[in-house]
């Protein structure tokens, strides 16, 4: 009855899904390999989120002089070296990189560098000749920038989010497509770093999936810092000329108009790895490029699961890892939770201000048809954020007009990305504005404008 | 200084018990460990042992009555003891008297009057309810919802972190589904209900003077054996919705291919050798018949595994040959004999008996001609193969024809096996005894 396979768990692809996935499973005692094309920690980690996050670190540092000369203090911006700046971002992607090696090592978990396609319910072929078998197989093998026609990455004039984390030099002028978190970090991080920027985006407005009010904000912001926004505008084509790109645009009353740059950063999306990794070998047929998943992410094939980016859940590190979780507790033999509550997946775009949300938006209750009501309150209502210099932003909330349950959160402001969880705590352990409202706050921080948003919806907010 | 004697959880799904049994009448004295009582659960009855040493002052709960956790079913004490304080603070209402319908209602009173104290508690800021010793623990939210609809919080079961209530439990409740899977109660209504919560007192019944008198009766002592089968077969029977499936076999190309096969071979195989390979090749077609219910998956079995219920003086136990699809007749042959070999002389070994993917009962020998057997967990159907009989048929030349008829019939947890699935591999099984080449299609 029993089989021998090489390992009980396979996980295809080593990015935050798989290696997160690759641990739980480990920690469970099972067997198990993980198999990476590249580097573990995939995009996030290597060409995503981390060094991204140093970036814009660094561009937030270099933006805040001007602050200091406000006191008086002389700074010599020409000095600033983007190579340092470049390689500071790389030390920071390689120490994590390290430390999942270390993890992997730490679990016991083997990792096999290789290029895998899987060739069976319980093979994978290897790159290198070999194949490997297992009881169970993970897929998360991630996603890849999309390519939209036109405009294919030559990562010299027209870049990918790869090719743009990789530049060593700052351009002069950069038009940025597509206004998604990609896009819209991108601006701030050259724009801190006094590149020229072009913004352009497709849909009436930038963070077209975000509360309306936090776009306008958001664009508000940019503009007032410098950055050329364009909504409702859409790129025909790109040419070189030189050493520049020149890239045609149609605004959405058809008039055309050319923007002659260094390069183009094209942030227009994502596509799900699932070509070339055999799905057809197992029967698996993608839906748009994703694989159709059940409970517990479970494919169509027994014993095959998929996680992350290859399936059609919102393409973030954070939501990986918790797929990566459930399908390995479920191969262990755990009961767990199904699913991710689609309403309970926090978004965080680290511009500045930042921008964090979770759950319904205005937008889409409206679309809907979702009953809601809501509550917001400014920033500048706490006394922190005037005392930092940034009373730009605020806090909206939806709830359930009956029950006041907590149905989504919306953040434009400093810290936004941090304080969003006290909010997303609400609606995880199912508290009651009345909760967060009675709970005292230490005076004076960020946090104040939940507990002051919260104190809203039970109409007795104070600061307003 | 008396101390009460608390129901508490013996199982930890269990909400309320029923005193099947008191050990210890009053006046009796316990020890620590002593067993005071059986409680009857929702899954079984168990022995109650004390934690508290004593003479028991007071039982308040008869035998046949149930008690909810926490809830005081006796006194403990010294001799002389004044307990009435004790008493006082107790379950006024707990009298014999009180029927099954008017302890529901009271226990729904109990809920009802437990929730408007949430709310109280939750106005002055108290963290939550706290009654005979236990807090229920439920979100803001489903104290919420539970309290505008009207529901007992502690009729609900949490599936939050930690047992906690969270909505999505109180919207199942009151939608009427199970609390557990959040699928309908089916046995939940309350019918069902009254039925399920009075046990049949099977002693009581045996003692009945009269209808049987008490020196015509004579007890066995069960065995750990007989234990075993007892259980299993019971879960089998009652977790897994069997279904039967019977079909006329010809025999005749099977007794045929047995002479042939003992004549070219000079051994002599069984039947039961035959029809384990015959079934063995029938489940590589039908991989579905060869799996067991896991209730979050099912597993497929990739190697055909086949029991075979082999009768023992003290019962019975189900030797069992593996991966007989990857064996000849005679290797199976040769096994099977070492096995019921064995299994007669006590001397199998776990791995010898358990894991069977599928199994077999034959009660052909005893001339019976057909019957359904129960399923062998973790298998999930069992062939009965009936007695061979000469029997009048009519051919597809509408001739009336002599022919041997072997009656087989299957049994399938239909949780696994669909009745269309399970016929196929019947069909798939009778066209490869009766025209044995057909397995090499």
């Amino acid at each position: 009855m029993k089989q021998d396979f090489d390992y009980d768990l396979l996980v295809l692809g080593g990015g935050p899904g798989g290696y997160v996935a690759a641990i739980r499973a480990s920690r469970l005692g099972l067997k198990t390999a993980v198999i990476e094309r590249d580097k573990l920690g995939g995009v996030c980690l290597n060409v995503g989120c981390i060094p991204s996050k140093s970036l814009i670190h660094q561009a937030k540092m270099f933006d805040s002089l001007g602050e200091l000369e406000s006191l008086g203090v002389t700074v010599d911006r020409k000095g600033l070296d983007h190579k340092k700046v470049y390689s500071k971002s790389r030390k920071a992607a390689d120490t994590l990189s390290r430390g999942v090696s270390y993890l992997m090592k730490k679990n016991g978990i083997d990792v096999i560098q290789a290029e895998g396609v899987i060739t069976g319910k319980n093979e994978i072929s290897l790159s290198t000749g070999r194949k490997v078998t297992g009881r169970f197989i993970i897929i998360a093998t991630g996603s890849r920038p999309k390519v939209i026609p036109g405009f294919e990455f030559d990562e010299k004039y027209v870049l990918s989010s790869t090719g743009a984390l990789m530049l060593d030099k700052l351009p002069e002028k950069m038009l940025i497509l597509g206004a998604g978190a990609i896009g819209v970090e991108f601006a701030y991080i050259m724009n801190s770093f006094g590149v020229e920027v072009v913004l352009v985006e497709l849909m009436d407005r930038i963070l077209p999936l975000e509360d309306e009010e936090i776009s306008s904000l958001l664009a508000r912001s940019f503009t007032k810092a410098g950055i050329k926004v364009m909504t409702g505008a859409k790129a025909l084509s790109v040419s070189v000329e030189g050493d520049k790109a020149r890239v045609e645009l149609e605004d959405n009353k058809g008039t055309r108009s050319a923007v002659t740059v260094d390069k183009v950063l094209v942030a227009v999306g994502r596509t799900p790895n699932t070509d070339g990794i055999g799905l057809e070998n197992i029967g698996i047929a993608t839906e748009k490029g994703y694989i159709p998943v059940g409970d517990y992410y479970r494919t169509s094939v027994e014993g095959i699961y998929a996680i992350g980016d290859v399936v059609n859940t919102p393409l973030l590190a954070h939501v990986a890892s918790k797929e990566g979780e459930i399908a390995a507790e479920d191969i262990a033999g755990i009961s767990t939770q199904k699913r991710i509550d689609p309403l309970s997946i926090p978004g965080a775009v680290y511009c500045e201000p930042q921008v964090a949300s979770f759950g319904l938006s205005e937008w889409r209750a409206k679309k809907e048809g979702v009953p809601y009501e809501k509550a917001s309150f400014p920033y500048r209502g706490a006394g922190k954020s005037v005392a930092v210099g940034q009373p730009d932003g605020f806090v909206k909330v939806l709830y359930d007009p009956r029950t006041k349950e907590l149905l989504g959160a919306h953040i434009i402001g400093a810290d936004a990305t941090e304080i969003i969880h006290e909010l997303l705590l609400i609606r995880a352990a199912e508290l009651l504005p009345e909760d967060v409202a009675s709970m005292v706050h230490a005076h004076p921080t960020i946090s104040e404008v939940v507990m002051e948003v919260m104190r809203a919806v039970e109409g007795k907010a104070v600061h307003v | 200084m008396a101390e009460k004697v608390l129901m508490i959880a013996l199982s930890p799904t269990m909400d309320s018990g029923l005193i099947a049994r008191w050990h210890k009448g009053e006046g009796d004295r316990v020890e620590i460990g002593d067993v005071i009582c059986e409680v009857e659960t929702d899954k079984a009855t168990m022995d109650y042992e004390s934690t508290q040493e004593g003479v028991i002052l007071k039982q308040l709960v008869k035998e046949g009555e149930k008690a909810g956790i926490g809830d005081t079913i006796a006194i403990i004490g010294e001799p002389g003891e004044d307990i009435s304080a004790l008493l006082d603070d107790d379950r006024p209402l707990s009298g014999a008297g009180l029927s099954e319908t008017v302890h529901e209602t009271m226990d729904s009173l109990k809920g009802t009057a437990r929730d408007s104290e949430t709310a109280i508690d939750q106005g002055s800021g108290k963290a939550g309810e706290i009654e005979g010793g236990r807090r229920i623990k439920a979100s803001p939210l489903a104290r919420r919802l539970a309290e505008e609809g009207g529901i007992p919080l502690d009729r609900i079961k949490g599936s939050g972190p930690d047992g906690r209530i969270v909505k999505a439990d109180v919207e199942a409740y009151s939608a009427g589904l199970d609390n557990d899977t959040h699928m309908p109660a089916v046995d939940k209504a309350p019918a069902m209900q009254t039925v399920a919560k009075k046990p049949f007192d099977r002693q009581a019944a045996v003692d009945k003077a009269g209808v049987m008198p008490a020196d015509k009766v004579r007890y066995v002592p069960v065995t750990g054996k007989r234990n075993i089968i007892a259980s299993r077969l019971s879960e089998s029977m009652y977790s897994a919705p069997h279904y039967y499936l019977t079909v006329s076999v010809v025999a005749d190309n099977l007794i045929e291919t047995r002479r042939h096969l003992n004549e070219s071979t000079g051994s002599k195989v069984s039947y039961n050798a035959l029809l384990i390979k015959y079934v063995a090749e029938a489940l590589k077609r039908h991989p579905m018949v060869n799996a067991s219910w896991l209730g979050d998956r099912i597993a497929l079995f990739t190697s055909a595994d086949i029991g075979l219920a082999v009768a023992q003086p003290d019962g019975l136990i189900t030797p069992v040959v593996r991966d007989c699809g990857n064996k000849g007749i005679l290797a199976i042959e040769n096994e099977l004999k070492d096995l019921i070999e064995k299994a007669r002389n006590n001397s199998l070994l776990p791995e010898e008996y358990q894991g069977a993917g599928f199994t077999i009962s034959n009660l052909g020998s005893y001339g019976i001609e057909q019957f359904t057997a129960i399923i062998n967990p973790p298998a999930s159907a069992i062939l009965a193969v009936g007695a061979m009989k000469r029997t009048p048929v009519v051919d597809d030349d509408r001739q009336i024809a002599v022919k041997t008829i072997m009656k087989l019939t299957l049994s399938c947890d239909h949780r696994v096996i669909d009745g269309a699935v399970g016929a196929a591999f019947l069909k798939n099984l009778k066209d490869i005894i009766e025209d044995p080449v057909s397995a090499l299609y």
